[in-house]
């Protein structure tokens, strides 16, 4: 028999707590897996956020640090100068990056800070019951805005990748997501891609994942196509996928 | 022996740079020694003062609230620190720019027209070491010496024909003390 | 002995940070602080350390915070309103078992307030500040001098006992400068060894995780508990505090910081008059010296407590006191300064007119 795939290294092996039918264990996985093929591990210091992926210091298999809410870049940055042979990663959600870190986040990005951000954008509070995020779409329900996202209330959602292209400190910044096999792909390739240009010593890199959260979006349990539909129907029309900064070349 | 001295003018008068300079001498002479700047919003506009002792025990507050010696180069600084000099202190005036006459009987004024000496020296940044002449002449709470020789050490980028020339001004004010 | 050299009290306190062996810098300019930051900004690239100005105070403590993972002696610093913002961050430290070395050059409050010398922090710097159950390690240096020699003592109590540990300074020391000794050798920190707990290039060995939380039944109960064995441990082992003439004492002023200064002045005007007055300084506020003022207690007719504040460590003299005898209060908020005749005032009202439960708010 031959094996053709086999758990990353770079994953404990535990049982996570994700709900059935979240992105966040594909994306663990991913990272995971870039992590092996560059054989960073040993050298890897990983970020975990607040918010559904706070445990992500428990499934990763390498340092891990659990921070404030929406300090990860900020934390990343006090690792990554007093070790800067290492490489850091920020795990971060969107209430986590956009909302309450948007400060953190967008100064790391502007002082270059050589980390990679990976961003799981579901638009939407998942550990605290489904409460709007920054990212909710306008007519998206949440515990917080039970008829939808109204904007003359709430406001509009913040597109963070477009945002932090504008910075010069940015050196990469791509918007994937894991919602179809296609999209595993190339979030796959981005977020090897986010860590090669920290081999590299190249500057920040950020990738944006679209990602599902049936639990507080609603959609049905028992089938997951609901909620990946809400992805390729509604989210990717706000949140286009893309690269939208690439100057790891220069 | 306890010296309280409160430097007082423009900014621009040098007046942070004498306090530190005394203080520094102060160390020279193996004394105690204190400075306290005026700082931060103050700092802009207006005038700026420093508090400095010089004392033989350790020294208690930094901030002198009765000095000994007031030394002022503005007028502004005459009508703030005049009533704070103690029965019997010192009050150094630089007649130059203050042309108000001091009101207090109960202390001594030296009036000095720091800046026409300065400019006679041929500088007008010495003025405040023409006032530290007459204070350490009037007090003999530092020697002229000792300030000279604190100078370069404090000031380590001054030439050291600028040095001489601040020495200079130090011993025209000390004559007028 | 070496000529002392003038320091202003920021410089004393950055230069002595270095000299202990700091290589990591992060914060936020406030007055009157802001010397900290500068001087940091060039001397620490000098012995191959890290500076960042954040871009608050949030993200000042936080970068600390993944700096002190990494076991590499850190330091932010700040003044008051800025303390207040570094809050969470620290509670996170704690939480971590993180040591770093804090500064707080205290401003008057609250709010905004102003930006002369004051001691309106006390509660927060010696309760936790932030949230949850935890301690810092408080040193409250009362001269130029001890600024530059706290921060050795600060790293060496953080790093032994895996605590926060704090200065807690004032605009006037912050500010002033006078004679400083270096007369201590300098540490160069790669002769330490990184800690066991520390983050980095893990080399094959057992992965570390760093964090504060513990969801699990009982875990985190469980997890505080072993953190207030080593508090319990500092209490035992690192109190510190001076006394002047207290041996015949009748009257014994407890004062930090600047104020104690002033609060030793007073004490010798009262002297000279004929008053047995003495001081107790308490060097580190927490641990508090609950104990030595309690055996004074019984032998003392009044304890004068002296604070730039509305009165704050008065209640711990009280708490040491514990009805033995009288403790009374001088105590000045907004960020005025004290000077000896006043306190002395007071000491003349509390003895020679024997009153009781003198407090005078000013």
């Amino acid at each position: 028999m031959q094996l053709l795939n086999e758990k990353p290294k770079s994953l404990l092996d535990v049982q996570m707590h994700y709900c059935p039918g979240c992105g966040h264990g594909i994306v663990h996985r991913l990272v995971a897996e870039a992590m092996d093929e560059l054989n960073i591990r040993e050298k890897t210091i990983g970020v975990a956020p607040v918010g559904c992926s706070v445990f992500a210091d428990h499934y990763f298999n390498c340092d891990m640090i659990q921070g404030a809410h929406g300090r990860g870049p900020a934390i990343a940055t006090g690792i990554k100068r007093s070790i800067p042979e290492s490489i850091v990663f920020s795990y971060q959600g969107d209430g986590d990056l956009a909302s309450i870190g948007m400060g953190e986040i967008i100064h790391a990005a502007a002082r270059g800070e050589k980390l990679t951000v990976i961003f799981v954008n579901n638009a939407i509070y998942g550990m605290t019951g489904g409460q709007m995020a920054p990212t909710t779409l306008i007519g998206q329900k949440a515990t917080t805005c039970v008829d939808g996202r109204n904007p003359e209330i709430n406001g509009f959602p913040i597109r963070v990748c477009e945002m932090l292209a504008t910075l010069d400190g940015v050196v990469y910044a791509e918007r994937t997501s894991v919602h179809n096999v296609a999209g595993v792909v190339k979030s796959k390739n981005a977020i090897k891609k986010a860590f090669q240009n920290q081999i590299e010593n190249k500057g920040f890199s950020i990738v944006e994942i679209l990602s599902m959260c049936p639990t507080n979006w609603g959609t049905r349990l028992d089938n997951p196509s609901e909620a990946t539909k809400y992805v390729s129907e509604s989210m990717v029309k706000i949140f286009p996928p893309g690269i939208y900064k690439d100057v790891s070349a220069k | 022996m306890y010296q309280g001295i409160r430097i007082s003018g423009f900014g621009g008068q040098g007046v942070i740079s004498a306090g530190v300079l005394l203080a520094y001498t102060g160390i020279l002479e193996n004394k105690n020694v204190s400075f306290f700047p005026s700082y931060g919003a103050e700092m802009r506009g207006g005038t700026a003062n420093c508090s400095v002792v010089i004392a033989s025990d350790e020294v208690d507050t930094p901030i002198v609230s009765s000095p000994d010696t007031v030394i002022v180069l503005n007028e502004p600084s005459l009508a703030k620190f005049e009533p704070l000099v103690k029965p019997g202190g010192t009050l150094i005036v630089n007649t130059s720019l203050i042309k108000t006459e001091p009101s207090r009987k109960d202390i001594k004024v030296i009036k000095v027209p720091c800046n026409e000496i300065a400019d006679k020296l041929g500088n007008a940044k010495v003025m405040n070491m023409v006032a530290l002449g007459v204070f350490a002449k009037a007090t003999g709470a530092v020697s002229i010496d000792s300030i000279a020789k604190a100078l370069p050490k404090v000031y380590k980028k001054l030439k050291p024909e600028v040095i001489e020339l601040n020495v200079k001004a130090l011993q025209e004010g000390s004559k007028l003390a | 002995m070496a000529e002392k050299q003038l320091m202003k009290g920021n410089e004393a306190l950055s230069e002595g940070a270095v000299r202990a062996g700091c290589r990591f810098f992060a914060g936020y300019p406030i007055t009157p602080q802001n010397e900290v930051p500068e001087y940091m900004s060039w001397r620490l690239p000098q012995v191959g350390g890290a500076f960042i100005q954040s871009e608050s105070e949030v993200a000042a403590i936080n970068v600390i915070f993944g700096a002190a993972a990494t076991g590499v002696r850190s330091m932010t610093s700040s003044s008051s309103p800025g303390i207040s913002l570094k809050q969470e961050g620290i509670s996170y430290c704690a939480g971590a078992d993180l040591p770093f070395l804090i500064a707080n050059v205290m401003r008057g409050g609250p709010g905004l307030g102003n930006i002369a010398g004051a001691q309106g922090d006390y509660f927060q710097s010696t309760r936790g500040g932030g949230h949850g159950d935890y301690r810092l390690y408080v040193m409250a240096p009362n001269s130029v001098q001890e600024m530059f020699d706290f921060p050795k003592k600060c790293y060496e109590t953080a790093y032994q006992y895996r605590v926060p540990a704090m200065i807690l300074a004032d605009g006037t020391i912050g500010q002033m400068m006078e004679g400083v000794e270096i007369n201590w050798p300098e540490i160069d920190p790669k002769t330490i060894a990184k800690p066991s707990w520390s983050l980095g290039i893990n080399n094959g060995r057992e992965r570390r995780m760093v964090g504060s939380y513990d969801l699990r039944d009982g875990m985190l109960e469980k997890m505080v508990l072993e953190r207030v064995k080593r508090y319990k441990q500092i209490e035992e082992k690192e109190v510190l505090w001076e006394e002047k003439m207290t041996e015949d004492a009748e009257i014994v002023l407890v004062a930090y910081g600047i104020s104690s200064r002033v609060a030793l002045a007073a004490c010798r005007i009262a002297r000279e008059k004929g008053i047995k007055a003495g001081l107790l300084r308490p060097i580190t506020l927490w641990p508090f010296p609950k104990k030595r003022i309690a055996e004074l207690a019984p032998r003392v007719k009044n304890f004068l407590a002296v604070e730039m504040s509305l009165g704050q460590m008065v209640e711990d003299v009280r708490l040491a006191v514990n009805g033995a005898t009288n403790v009374n209060l001088f105590a000045k908020p907004g960020g005025s300064p004290i000077f000896a005749e006043e306190v002395y005032q007071a000491i003349e009202t509390i003895v020679k007119k024997g009153a009781k439960e003198y407090a005078t708010v000013k």
